[in-house]
């Protein structure tokens, strides 16, 4: 019996979200390493779309269970559900793609089946001793090589993009029940409502041309000058996530997975170090600028032009230099 | 009400970072340390509950001596004591075995309400405290934008940050555990009487058997994550770095901008 790989895509109205998919790719990459098979879970209330995509996918095989109770989420739902389906099938390694939801529930997992989690995975190679996981940390300044004890099972989440979607081809995959005692499932909380985060959003993602500013700005007052580079270039402005927190710009320019995602022609970083959960929010920019005085800063792996200095000393200078060729 | 709040000390974000001779963390030689972010806000949190409750707040962290700066520091903002988990077999834990010792802090506190930040700006496993709340069977909620006590149902109603710019609102019973987004509040600024009567404050140093663990359920030896090595990301390469003053790296970038990428 080959050891079984499982990936637990989420769904997106029904679909796989694009982020399932690179989890199923993940599995399917997972299970060449180890000579395993590559199998799909599917927790669902009538996501008749997703069955059918998962049907025409090259895996091993997939479980399902559709019942009301998989209609919206829930921590102790997904947890009670996934640790009875692990316990009667004991899959060697389960992956997940990384979100805000899947970091919401699987460190619950983890200890309720006291198996060691990989969080954020962006890579994986055979090495001694077993699977050697690959992610980031100190905000992706650096990368780290983690192995995990024991025979699993082993809980991952995967970072997205980083297994990419066509790593799992077309094929015919069998869907069989998954067996789950459902009168056992508590939800552990009570979801009262939904609700949009911000009002009157200023939508960043039409734009063309983005300043976009991080910490390394140190300060409401220090942003006149931003300001008036962007209005040369005829650019919005848009900052990370700490600019927001620290209260320099209104929420509606943060840029990022909690805020919105931008794909301008240029987007200027500056003083941003490009932590992932910024860089989600801009990867589809056609052409980046990083400024910033960190040269390890992960944004200058995203960017095609880069400077390392301080934003205040060429911020001024780009102004006066686009006036005086513009 | 007893609130207990579990912060983790951090590098400095704006820190140079440097790999160890050893190659399996970074060199913590004259490194500025700082409370991480998120756990900031959480102390922030659990003493504006705290006051408007009556309760006191508690203070736990796990980490080598250096972290009593940071226990000192959340005392001086008005935490009533600190608890530091000191031994050294604490160290190189995972985000179960750093989960489970802090839960048994939790447990001989005797707390109602654990408040902590949803992920450390070094490790970021975005894990521990959720670990934490499984060890003791509490409800969690991760990514927290805003708590509201409840008192009358004894619950605790928050709100839970999702992707695509929208918000959950729900409710569960306590004791819970609650790990807070940065951003939520504003922490405040510890008063100079603050300052002076976090001095006089109890830091109590506890190791595994005051825990009622055994020192191989915690730190390394508790850990089911082996951390390896560490390293640099190798660069992209495809980045053209434009070096010079500030005035002559502006005008060649502008000129770049506008022959060669063609976006203005």
């Amino acid at each position: 019996m080959p050891e079984r790989i499982w990936a637990v895509p989420q769904l997106k109205g029904g679909a796989l979200a694009p982020a399932g998919r690179e989890a199923l790719a993940a599995a399917r990459r997972v299970a060449e390493l180890l000579g395993g098979s590559a199998e799909a879970v599917l927790l669902h209330s009538g996501a008749t779309a997703a069955r059918e995509e998962i049907a025409a996918l090259d895996l091993a095989a997939a479980h399902e269970a559709d019942a009301a109770v998989f209609s919206s989420y829930t921590p102790g739902v997904w947890v009670g559900a996934l640790a009875q389906a692990i316990a009667a099938h004991a899959p060697r390694v389960v992956i997940l793609p990384h979100s805000y939801q899947t970091v919401d529930f699987l460190p619950r997992l983890a200890q309720e089946l006291q198996a060691p989690l990989v969080p954020e995975a962006v890579s994986v190679r055979r090495g001694d001793g077993g699977l050697i996981w690959t992610r980031p940390v100190l905000g992706g300044k650096l990368l780290a090589d983690v192995r995990a004890r024991g025979e699993g099972p082993l809980l991952v989440s995967v970072q997205a993009g980083a297994f990419p979607a066509d790593g799992v081809g077309a094929g015919d995959t069998p869907l069989s029940p998954l067996e789950l005692d459902l009168d056992r499932l508590e939800p552990g909380r009570q979801v009262v409502g939904v609700e949009e985060a911000g009002e009157d959003q200023i939508d960043l993602s039409q734009a063309e041309r983005i300043v976009a500013v991080g910490r390394g700005v140190g300060g409401e007052e220090k942003l006149g000058p931003v300001r008036e580079l962007a209005e040369a270039l005829g650019a919005e402005l848009g900052a990370s996530r700490p600019v927001i927190d620290s209260g320099w710009l209104p929420r509606d320019r943060q840029i990022g997975s909690s805020g919105q995602t931008v794909a301008p022609k240029l987007y200027l970083a500056l003083g941003i170090s490009g932590a992932i959960q910024h860089q989600v929010g801009m990867k589809g920019s056609q052409v980046v600028v990083a400024v910033n005085k960190d040269r390890n800063a992960p944004i200058f792996a995203e960017a095609r032009y880069g400077v390392v200095g301080d934003l205040h000393e060429i911020v001024p200078e780009l102004t006066a230099a686009l006036r005086e060729s513009g | 009400m007893k609130i207990a709040v579990c912060i983790k000390q951090v590098p400095d974000s704006e820190a140079r970072l440097r790999v160890a001779a050893d190659g399996r963390w970074i060199d913590e030689e004259e490194l500025p340390f700082v409370i991480n972010e998120s756990d900031q806000y959480a102390v922030e949190e659990a003493l504006t509950i705290a006051e408007q409750t009556g309760g006191e707040v508690v203070v736990i962290s796990l980490g080598p001596e250096r972290v009593r700066e940071a226990l000192r520091k959340a005392l001086a903002q008005g935490a009533s004591r600190a608890v530091h988990l000191s031994d050294p077999a604490f160290a190189g834990g995972d985000a179960l075995a750093t989960g489970r010792a802090l839960a048994a802090a939790v447990r001989r506190e005797e707390a109602d309400l654990v408040l902590t930040g949803s992920q450390s700006s070094d490790l970021g496993y975005g894990a521990t405290g959720s670990v934490l709340a499984g060890e003791l069977g509490w409800p969690h909620a991760w990514l927290v934008m805003g708590v509201e006590l409840d008192a009358a149902a004894g619950e605790v109603v928050f709100v839970r940050e999702m992707e695509a710019g929208l918000n959950e609102r729900a409710r569960m019973p306590l004791p819970a555990v609650i790990e807070v987004q940065a951003g939520i509040n504003t922490p405040r600024y510890a008063s100079l009487k603050g300052i002076m009567q976090a001095k006089r404050k109890e830091i109590a140093a506890v190791g595994p058997g005051d825990l009622g663990l055994s020192p191989d359920r915690v730190g390394a030896a508790g850990s089911g994550l082996e951390l390896l090595a560490i390293r640099e990301p190798e660069a992209s390469g495809e980045v053209e770095m434009l070096e010079g003053d500030a005035a002559e790296v502006a005008r060649r970038l502008v000129e770049k901008l506008r022959t060669e990428a063609r976006v203005i």
